[in-house]
């Protein structure tokens, strides 16, 4: 039981919404001007599935990474890995998912003018699961960029 | 860190820890359903909600009816399989005393669902469901989340995810027959599986 615990633990910090989870990413570092990048490790739940940024069908609701407050980050475009095409008994059509654990890149470049010193990117992260049988409403989580200016 | 704290801490992270490690046991298993005995159906709980014209639908006003009362949205696939069904079924028994009611959870609403249900062509009435309606209804965070509510305003079943065309046809029948009780050639109680079948 300790050692199940022991390799969980790391798991303590990441941030969940039901069907899907983010853990935070490592400290970004750079000095002024620089272009930094964060990557965002996701998980999603076993046997569930959620739409990609580039969902096949325009009623579907697409992974989206958005930020609110980026501190003394600019931000830059989110890199998306490529989905893969997935067959549903629900869907005529393969869908662009994403399932398992995969990585969101963030770009930034540290502003002329930031203080040195640490801060935090916050964002957003809403994405929609769904089973083989069932859809769940959509989610936001939150996501938190530690960044440190040098 | 005294000992409670720390079985705490272990106890937290081993939840929330094998959520992420995929040690669950996977999706949540489609619920059977089942055309309840009577005397164990509950009220279907009353909302008022507006349809696609602006006019105040309440499930009251369905009270005589059969009501296949479906919970849905634009951006659930497995719902867009079984809307045909319904469609189809509303066609097929509106003269018998049945109704397809359909309630959307998309946040976005007119807006996205009149679009929508013109591609698919539906031919019943649908409205606009919100957090409220679902919470009634037992939270409705699966779609889709379908009811068949008898002609006494009562739950007679649930299913929860998509199912089969044919455990709808059988339940929907089942419930339209005198006393909601079919009976074959020989006057023998027929009842539906009317069981979600599940891989």
């Amino acid at each position: 039981m300790l050692l199940t615990a022991w390799l969980c633990l790391p798991s303590l910090f990441a941030q969940s919404s039901g069907y899907l989870a983010a853990g935070e990413p490592a400290k970004v570092a750079g000095a002024r001007n620089a272009a930094v990048q964060a990557k965002i490790p996701v998980t999603v739940k076993v046997g569930y599935h959620v739409n990609s940024n580039t969902p096949s069908d325009e009623y579907l609701i697409p992974l989206k990474l958005t930020w609110l407050s980026t501190g003394a980050l600019e931000a830059g475009a989110v890199a998306y890995p490529k989905p893969s095409l997935e067959k549903y008994e629900f869907a005529e059509k393969p869908l662009s998912v994403y399932t398992g654990n995969f990585e969101l890149v963030a770009n930034f470049k540290v502003a002329a003018n930031a203080p040195t010193g640490p801060g935090a990117a916050v964002g957003k992260l809403r994405y929609q699961a769904c089973s083989n049988k069932a859809c769940y409403q959509p989610k936001t989580i939150e996501i938190t960029v530690p960044y440190q200016v040098q | 860190m005294s000992p409670l704290r720390l079985s705490t801490a272990i106890t937290a992270a081993i939840f929330l820890g094998c959520f992420l490690q995929g040690c669950t046991s996977g999706p949540h298993t489609v619920r059977a359903a089942t055309v309840k005995a009577s005397k164990d159906r509950r009220d279907a709980p009353e909302f008022t909600l507006k349809d696609a014209d602006g006019k105040t639908v309440h499930i009251a006003d369905y009270r005589g009816k059969v009501v296949l009362l479906d919970f849905f949205a634009t951006w659930c696939g497995p719902c867009k399989i079984e809307i045909p069904w319904f469609t189809e079924m509303e066609r097929k028994n509106k003269d018998r005393g049945f109704a397809v009611l359909g309630v959307s959870m998309d946040d976005e609403g007119w807006e996205v669902v009149k679009p929508f249900l013109a591609e698919l062509n539906v031919n019943y009435r649908v409205v606009i469901g919100n957090d409220e309606t679902a919470q009634l209804y037992g939270g409705v965070d699966a779609l889709p989340t379908t009811f068949l509510i008898d002609t006494s305003g009562k739950i007679a079943a649930v299913h929860v995810g998509l199912a089969g065309k044919k455990e709808f046809e059988d339940g929907i029948e089942q419930l339209l027959q005198p006393g909601g009780i079919r009976r074959d050639a020989s006057n023998r109680m027929a009842l539906p599986a009317f069981a979600i079948r599940t891989k």
